[in-house]
């Protein structure tokens, strides 16, 4: 049953995962994990349907794998010389096998587009201190991003512990994920992160203007997509996507200055 | 990045012993020995593949080595790294990108000002994003970096590298002058040997069949570098202000020939 009313609860958290998904997309779209994004969201399925035939909240086994993955991924990175993007293929596959094999065909459909009933005090209250957290770790961390990404030997002789450095990145995006995975679902959650981030690299010219674009672009995807989704009894997620891929779309009209 | 042992180093910046880095099966750089004292300049020379980015690599740290590398007390090295991957529409600027490191280092902005002036990086180079910049300006940016954060050691992989001449000649003239007032021990790697002559109190050569160590004079000889690179090598040799250089020229090699 989807909400029908636009609640101070559900703008609050559509505005703090927005800007949470808009700090942490600016990021990942300069580290170059665009694809990653969506490969990682898939790594919650699993743990959605384990926790569905356990009878605990969906979203506690979706954040459970998710965290899980990200410290494999993570973990075999720093063991091997593979390519991230190769683990985070092998292991989004693996995820997606298993989840698909424990999930019942409705809850499957949910897990994967999203769409739920109205947001417990409880849900709204974790979710906003997620999206505080997510924020706070982006905006305190941003220069030691700035250098790791530049050249992560010079982020390592300015004192940067890189690879703990990667962690917490990877365990935020990991969040940031969770935090949008009861709305727009395993499929979808991956471009609120992504789409934003894209929109802000082209219009913008440096770090804080691709920071504050990306924000802004993300939080009028969440909250007009939520809206949207209330006036017209469809599921949110497809809508917050479908905004975000709107402005994109009009950034293609825009050409940057040489 | 404050690296360093407590043991007394007895006046040296770094000490390298039994250095050996290895790709899987493959050597790359094996049982390498030598130190640098502080205060003086090195300079890391050799054909390309002679693992001489790899060492400056396992000097900084993030490369794994057998062997011990130790610097002195107190060590913060600047970093100036070969080349970067960037995308050219990144949003980071050159300001984006010197003040990360400044808040990092815990600089003021007055050092981040004296950073660029010294590499003479313009205001409106430093504000454009930086893979937008040339080659020249770039390099220029990752020198200024480096700068800050009151560093005791630059470790410069070619650092003039497509930087234009007059450019060459500030990035290398600050090297010399933050050794000679700020005590500042500088390692670089560069295939200029005119400026290696000029600048090095010692060269380190590296090829895939010998290695050798010691004052400019007697490493940049026609012999060794034949030896080193394989093929005969000149270069040639800029007259010092009190026209001293000229007489440390070596017995041929009179062309402005470069590795």
């Amino acid at each position: 049953m989807h909400q029908t009313t636009f609640d101070p609860s559900t703008i609050a958290l559509s505005i703090g995962a927005g800007a949470a998904a808009g700090l942490v997309g600016c990021f990942a779209v300069m580290r170059r994990m665009t694809l990653a994004a969506d490969a990682i969201s898939h790594i919650a399925l699993p743990g959605i349907g384990l926790a569905i035939l356990l009878r605990i909240h969906p979203i506690v086994g979706g954040v459970a794998a998710l965290l899980v993955g990200t410290i494999l991924v993570w973990g075999i990175e720093n063991t091997t010389r593979l390519a991230t993007e190769t683990i985070i293929g092998v292991v989004f596959s693996t995820a997606l096998a298993l989840g698909s094999l424990i999930t019942s065909g409705e809850d499957l459909l949910e897990a994967l587009f999203g769409g739920v009933g109205r947001l417990t005090a409880a849900e709204a209250s974790l979710g906003l201190a997620v999206s505080a957290a997510v924020i706070a770790f982006v905006l305190l961390q941003r220069h030691r991003l700035v250098l790791a990404l530049v050249s992560p030997e010079i982020a390592h002789t300015s004192g940067i512990d890189v690879r703990r450095l990667n962690l917490g990145f990877l365990l935020v995006f990991a969040l940031t994920i969770a935090l949008g995975l009861r709305y727009l679902g395993v499929l979808l959650v991956g471009a609120l992160i992504i789409i934003p981030a894209a929109t802000a690299k082209r219009l913008a010219r440096d770090l804080r203007g691709m920071l504050v674009i990306s924000v802004v672009v993300s939080i009028a995807s969440t909250t007009l997509g939520t809206w949207l989704s209330l006036a017209f009894r469809r599921a949110p997620g497809s809508l917050i996507v479908l905004v975000a891929a709107a402005l994109f779309a009009l950034t293609l009209l825009h050409r940057r200055p040489a | 990045m404050s690296l360093g042992s407590d043991v007394d180093m007895g006046g040296l910046a770094l000490s390298v012993k039994s250095l050996s880095v290895s790709f899987g099966s493959t050597p790359v750089l094996t049982n390498l020995s030598f130190d640098v004292p502080a205060g003086t300049a090195l300079a890391i020379v050799g054909p390309n593949g002679a693992g001489k980015s790899v060492l400056a690599r396992a000097l900084v740290g993030t490369l794994g080595h057998a062997g011990s590398v130790e610097w002195a007390s107190g060590t913060k090295i600047g970093y100036v790294p070969q080349k970067l991957d960037l995308e050219r529409d990144l949003p980071i600027t050159g300001r984006d990108f010197l003040q990360a490191k400044a808040a990092v280092s815990r600089a003021s902005r007055d050092e981040v000002g004296r950073a660029v002036a010294r590499v003479g990086l313009t205001a409106t180079s430093a504000g454009r994003p930086i893979g937008a910049l040339s080659g020249g300006q770039f390099q220029r940016l990752l020198v200024a970096c480096a700068l800050i954060g009151r560093p005791t050691v630059l470790l410069l992989d070619e650092p003039t590298a497509g930087v234009d001449e007059p450019g060459q000649d500030t990035i290398n003239h600050t090297m010399a002058q933050l050794r000679e007032t700020e005590g500042m021990s500088i390692l670089f790697i560069s295939h200029d040997l005119s400026v290696v002559f000029r600048y090095a109190t010692n060269v380190l050569c590296l090829s895939r069949h010998t290695t050798c160590f010691g004052p400019p004079r007697t490493i940049l000889t026609t012999e060794r570098l034949e030896e080193v690179y394989g093929t005969p090598v000149g270069y040639h040799v800029h007259a010092s202000p009190e026209g001293s250089a000229q007489s440390q020229q070596p017995d041929r090699a009179p062309d402005d020939v470069r590795p």
